[in-house]
């Protein structure tokens, strides 16, 4: 059984962000860029089915050419081989799933494992919009996969608790924070990494037009809060929560 | 513009966080809604009295009784031919059905939106809320989520929607078997939900155990009313359970007042609750970045301070 993992580059999760002054987005010169956390997830989920029936894992990543970096990191987890497909344009979520389409087309896995989100643009749409290009079963904030040979049964997490849905092979599934914890590569792994195999595309090699539908007129920053004071004690506290008219 | 929003329900009532994306969609247009599920009379009957609605658009079929987004999205995309823009709330069901809508019709979705600027303007938050970017749409029909705390709230009477059944749906068509809804497990809470809620108290790792966690948080909650919250650091040391997650990957409130007890102030969790009118924070450490964002703030042992404050309100 084959698995497809895409996985981004994105800044680094510990990284504040701050946004160019000149209001065209947010600096990402000279900054720490990683995994994105929700795609290592997704990686470690399909290293771990890899005894439950799944032979071979496939990463792939669309962006810039360090996005390169990113796959070795997904090989020295545990993944078998790479596709990169090279845009020095941003990407949106629909032509990175078009982009999926075709590779599903041309590789067949039987599973595509995506992170729910990435934690730089918040979108929340690439893996829903793949497999309703695919015409395949989706199954998005999984805490939970079960995979057999001809479906899967995921819980995810909804509003207010969990539901449990089954799926028939292939299938799409994003996954959530509290599905695994996904191991660190050692050493080793990240030599041998270096020799495992990685093919380098083009969105053209695929067909498939990628040019952005979205049009960011400008980015700035949220508007700051206000200082706000401290308290000495509770008493005070409770004061301000009556004079607020929260408390009575 | 016509548009066309996805009513989010439980089978019995109307959720709230689809009364703030019916303001957001009287701003594009006429509004017109989509009550899909099984034996939806009543939640049709809730939505047609939603102050601004047009018409409401019913789907009753078993296929639909679980918001599974690979029947409800050739639904919408089927209504979507006399419609030019499509909303639903950034809930989990919404942010499970809107993108699959937007890739049947080949568009790009706009995820999340806290304003419209115009029928194709928006502005959303992108890097956990750190920037907000204004993005303009060539799409020819739009496919949009909604934050529900970016808008105000419709008012749930006053409007007299005309109800209609959609024609094509029924009978085997509409289940296309590509998924099968096993079960679900919704935690039972008294307390307000926490998108909806007008005070939150939240906890953080500080709280130490679930059963301190449920000790010093519910009491102070139970007496102010609140919904309680909880930090990712909480949820993943089982203090808490996974819905009660506030945060870029969890749930992005903005009540009243968010009272946040043992939470130093990540990225993450601000990005799920600085909109808050008032933030008030309980911490050890004076340096914890959430008193950068807090409008009150007490430095001290939250194993004193709370079982005090609590007594004393």
């Amino acid at each position: 059984m084959k698995v497809l993992v895409p996985v981004k580059r994105v800044l680094d999760y510990n990284v504040k962000p701050r946004v160019k002054a000149d209001g065209t987005g947010v600096d990402l010169a000279n900054v720490k860029m990683s995994m994105n956390p929700f795609d290592e997830i997704a990686v470690e989920e399909a290293i771990r089915l890899k005894d439950k029936g799944v032979t071979e894992i496939v990463v792939v990543s669309i962006g810039e050419q360090k996005s390169q970096e990113t796959l070795r990191t997904a090989l020295a987890m545990g993944a078998d081989r790479a596709i990169l497909i090279v845009s020095e344009e941003k990407v949106e979520p629909l032509g990175v799933a078009k982009l999926l389409k075709a590779i599903v087309d041309e590789e067949k896995p039987d599973l595509v494992i995506l992170g729910k989100q990435a934690i730089d643009d918040d979108n929340n749409q690439t893996g829903q919009m793949l497999a309703g290009l695919l015409g395949v079963g989706q199954a998005t904030f999984a805490s939970k996969v079960d995979l057999t040979a001809t479906n899967v049964t995921v819980t995810r997490e909804v509003d207010g608790g969990s539901e449990t849905e089954e799926l028939s092979l292939p299938a799409v599934i994003t996954v959530d924070l509290r599905l695994n914890e996904p191991r660190y590569a050692s050493l080793p792994n990240i030599m041998k990494a270096k020799s495992k195999p990685m093919a380098n595309k083009t969105p053209a090699d695929y067909g498939v037009d990628v040019t952005p539908r979205l049009t960011t007129l400008k980015v700035v920053e949220p508007p700051k809060r206000s200082g706000g004071v401290k308290v000495a004690d509770v008493d005070e506290l409770v004061a301000k929560l009556k004079a607020m008219g929260v408390a009575k | 513009m016509k548009t066309l929003v996805w009513v989010e329900h439980d089978g019995k009532t109307v959720k709230d966080a689809t009364l703030a994306v019916v303001t957001a969609a009287a701003q594009l247009g006429e509004v017109h809604l989509l009550v899909a599920g099984q034996g939806v009379d009543a939640v049709a009957a809730e939505a047609a009295k939603i102050a601004g609605v047009g018409k409401v658009h019913v789907a009753d079929d078993a296929a639909f009784a679980h918001a599974l987004a690979e029947n409800v999205a050739p639904l919408v995309v089927e209504l979507m031919g006399h419609h030019d823009a499509f909303l639903a709330p950034a809930t989990t069901h919404g942010k499970n059905i809107a993108p699959r809508v937007a890739a049947l019709l080949d568009v790009m979705q706009i995820s999340d939106i806290l304003s419209v600027e115009s029928e194709d303007t928006f502005t959303r938050p992108i890097y956990a809320g750190n920037a907000i970017a204004t993005v303009q749409s060539k799409d020819a029909k739009k496919v949009i989520t909604v934050r529900g705390t970016a808008f105000e709230k419709a008012a749930t009477e006053g409007g007299s929607g005309a109800i209609e059944k959609v024609a094509s749906t029924g009978g085997a068509n509409a289940d296309g078997g590509l998924s099968v809804f096993k079960g679900q497990e919704i935690a039972k809470s008294e307390r307000p939900e926490l998108t909806s809620a007008k005070i939150i108290v939240s906890g953080g790792r500080a709280l130490g155990s679930s059963e301190q966690f449920h000790a010093l948080i519910d009491p102070l909650a139970d007496k102010l009313g609140a919904g309680v919250g909880a930090s990712r650091a909480a949820v993943d040391a089982g203090y808490a359970p996974n819905d009660y997650q506030v945060g870029q990957t969890g749930k992005i409130v903005a009540p009243e007042v968010y009272v946040a007890v043992g939470i130093s102030g990540a990225i993450q969790h601000l990005a799920g609750m600085k909109d808050s009118k008032t933030i008030i924070a309980i911490n050890k450490d004076e340096d914890a970045p959430i008193f950068q964002v807090a409008d009150l703030g007490l430095v001290g042992d939250l194993f004193k301070i709370l079982p005090e404050l609590t007594e004393k309100l």
